[in-house]
């Protein structure tokens, strides 16, 4: 089964990109606005691939951004699984929505996995951020139709789909 | 169930350090690509290197063979002061081996959860560095070492919201505690009573009471003095000495001996010296 192959390397590649992204450093006043790259990436998979790509890949996906960031380990892990969880169940319904709705559908999880860790950093007793913490979710608004139409069109190049 | 799996790690990770021996491991797995993806921004340094122009790198060059000449000066002086010191610490009876190594170490270009203040550098266990290591730079202390595995280790800066290091006013020797802030970059002394004697301008130079900073390094100098009503004590912000966003290169630094060495003059000298008055 070659395409099932390239499929999983497309995943894994694309995930990796994603963490890379992560952490590149960017002039501090982009800082505030770096979307949450691994997050829409599993979105995106998790609504393309629904039968391959779930729960445990988020869980994986997350321990490995809370060692590239050297955050407290489980917390993105924990986010990423549920963020993950829910795609999978609602994703009969989200893929026959149009682009612009599933954004918002998008937004809204990537708000929720926003408040999750907000809800650890409190629980941990770590500082509170400001209220630029909820900027990234904005950016990923915008950026998830494009993110969207450039995997979905890489992947049939590629046959991974 | 993988819900329950992340609140297992947390909990172990955060309240119990069980994950330490797996974590540094891992962590050994991610240096490399942690190490890619800092590639991208020392590239972008060593190509505005190529770019300066001789103009600016002959002005620079100057600068620090001046800076070079003026530090050496001062180390003369140095030298005798120490010996002086150490003259007057054995006469005391509370000698103090100020010996010290230090090492080099490079700060990865990576940016990491941004709530936190740590920075990894590039030197692990493999050249010697330990968990609570004291991490300077050209001006100042920056942190201390939280974890480190073969390859790179986790420096903990003064500013996160968990650390907090015993300090002494340069001054007049007033010990507090300066804590970090968070993301603003400031120090807080606590436990400053309303009548001490602070002024905003202040060095504050570590104490060596934790016995994990040498003492003296300086750490950060006072920026305002306030006194909130609701707060039963002064309340005393500080801004750090060292660059801690703009450091590249650190230094780290083993203390050769920070107990106090036994006293070598009998007994009955050190009653007859006058008892150090905690001002120095």
């Amino acid at each position: 089964m070659i395409s099932q192959q390239s499929m999983r390397w497309m995943v894994l590649i694309s995930l990796m990109l994603a963490l890379f992204l992560t952490i590149v450093p960017l002039p501090p006043v982009w800082d505030d606005w770096r979307p949450q790259w691994v997050t829409l990436l599993l979105i995106f998979w998790c609504l393309t691939l629904p039968e391959r790509i779930g729960v445990f890949w988020g869980f994986g996906a997350g321990l490995m951004l809370d060692m590239f960031t050297s955050g407290l380990l489980g917390q993105q892990a924990l986010t990423l699984s549920l963020v993950a969880y829910v795609t999978i169940t609602l994703h009969a319904r989200v893929r026959l929505f149009p682009r612009w709705q599933q954004s918002f559908f998008v937004w809204m999880l990537l708000l929720a996995e926003r408040l999750l860790t907000l809800w650890i950093l409190g629980a941990t007793g770590q500082p509170m951020p400001t209220l630029a913490y909820w900027l990234p979710t904005l950016v990923g608004l915008a950026l998830w139709p494009w993110l969207s139409i450039s995997l979905t069109w890489l992947g049939q190049r590629t046959g991974a789909l | 169930m993988a819900v329950m799996l992340a609140l297992g790690l947390m909990v172990a990770d955060h309240r119990f350090h069980h994950l330490d021996v797996v974590r540094s491991t891992l962590e050994v797995v991610i240096y490399p690509m942690q190490y890619v993806a800092s590639l991208p921004a020392q590239w972008l340094r060593s190509a505005q290197g190529h770019l300066d122009n001789e103009v600016e790198l002959r002005r620079a060059n100057d600068d620090l063979q001046h800076e070079n000449l003026v530090l050496k000066g001062r180390l003369q002086q140095f030298e005798s002061l120490r010996a002086e010191n150490m003259r007057l610490r054995d006469l005391l009876g509370s000698s103090f081996d100020v010996g010290e190594r230090v090492l080099i170490a490079e700060i990865l270009a990576i940016d990491l959860d941004p709530y936190r203040q740590q920075v990894i550098i590039n030197k692990g266990t493999n050249s010697g560095v330990f968990v609570g290591q004291p991490v300077l730079d050209a001006q100042a202390v920056m942190g201390q070492v939280i974890r480190t595995n073969a390859l790179s280790s986790t420096v903990l800066l003064i500013t996160d919201a968990n650390h907090a290091l015993p300090v002494e006013d340069n001054r007049n020797g007033l010990r507090t505690i300066a804590a970090g802030k968070g993301p603003s970059q400031e120090l807080e002394l606590l436990y400053i009573p309303k009548n001490a004697d602070i002024r905003a301008g202040d060095l504050m130079v570590t104490s060596g009471m934790d016995e994990r900073f040498p003492p003296g390094y300086p750490v950060a100098r006072v920026k305002t003095v306030r006194q909130d009503p609701d707060n039963p004590f002064t309340t005393v912000i500080a801004e750090p000495t060292a660059r801690l966003d703009r450091s590249r290169e650190v230094l780290l630094v083993w203390s050769l001996n920070l107990n106090p060495v036994p006293p070598t003059t009998p007994p009955a000298l050190a009653v007859d010296a006058p008892a150090p008055a905690g001002n120095h």
